[in-house]
């Protein structure tokens, strides 16, 4: 009887080991776009990390949107 | 740098859903989710127009106004991006967006709602750039690749155009000055507010369309 009191009574007590934290989680930070990503897909043309010619390729790979000679 | 945006020409697009395809191929979106979709005016109707929308990343956006706990955030380049860490799945952003572009994945017998899934303009998330773990919640962060949203990128006629402001606005002011009318760009107003001086300006009328009868 003890050694069942013992063992429901390590068990109650273990349940709230498995219990998630009512928080509220932090919001992350984001990195930087122009810090590149860390994968072999990244476009060739502009320096990871800095911020100028990785906005400066974005300018360019807008205007390859552009149709020069049909702009109907 | 002027805040990126998107911008659809309803005069070139053609309702091919090729940017709808894209999306959902190059993010790996699941069954039921739409980040981006096609929305034709007077659909059977001679001179109808299609629209390609999805989050506008709004100058001002509703979405993050209303989110209880404020899982939204800017990015330095004006792109509204969310934390599926913090997001509880309540909807609230679903109803406060008037462009639709909260999708909430459902799944099981009872139609569990998931968090919110929304367009990304190929930014990612608040996980480190290019990893499995953004991929895997976000999609892929074509930005951080130095490329443009897919969608945008490889639309066959052009229309729909995604970019820095100043540089797609350019293009969109071209093409209106040439063909001489189109000028309303759908939604502009809207998500974008009155243009500042200097960025994302130029576009001669910025009133959203005459009202019509819709089918999405």
């Amino acid at each position: 009887m003890k050694r069942l009191l013992l063992i429901l009574g390590v068990a109650a007590l273990a349940a709230a080991c498995g219990e998630k934290a009512q928080t509220t989680a932090a919001k992350k930070a984001d990195a930087k776009a122009w810090d590149a990503a860390e994968n072999p897909y990244v476009a060739p043309g502009w320096k990871a990390g800095d911020r100028a010619s990785w906005e400066q390729q974005m300018r360019v790979r807008a205007q390859a949107q552009n149709e020069y000679s049909r702009v109907q | 740098m002027a805040r990126m945006k998107f911008i659809c020409d309803a005069e070139r697009c053609i309702e091919c859903n090729g940017c709808v395809t894209a999306c959902k191929a190059e993010h790996e979106v699941p069954w039921g989710v739409n980040r981006r979709r096609v929305v034709t005016l007077n659909d059977g109707v001679p001179g109808e127009r299609s629209i390609s929308v999805a989050c506008m990343h709004c100058s001002d956006a509703p979405c993050m106004a209303v989110c209880p706990v404020d899982c939204f955030y800017r990015t330095d380049e004006g792109v509204v991006l969310h934390d599926k860490d913090i997001c509880i799945g309540c909807g609230y952003c679903s109803y406060a967006c008037p462009f639709g572009a909260p999708q909430f994945p459902t799944n099981g017998t009872f139609g569990l709602r998931g968090k919110m899934d929304k367009c990304t303009f190929c930014a990612g998330g608040p996980e480190k750039n290019g990893t499995q773990a953004e991929y895997e919640k976000y999609g892929r962060n074509r930005l951080a690749e130095g490329k443009l949203p897919a969608c945008a990128e490889m639309c066959s006629t052009k229309a729909l155009l995604g970019g820095d402001g100043d540089v797609v606005a350019d293009i969109f002011r071209t093409r209106v000055m040439t063909r001489g009318k189109g000028s309303e760009v759908w939604g502009w107003g809207t998500a974008y507010g009155k243009p500042s001086s200097g960025s994302g300006g130029g576009v001669p009328t910025q009133q959203p369309a005459k009202t019509e009868a819709t089918k999405s």
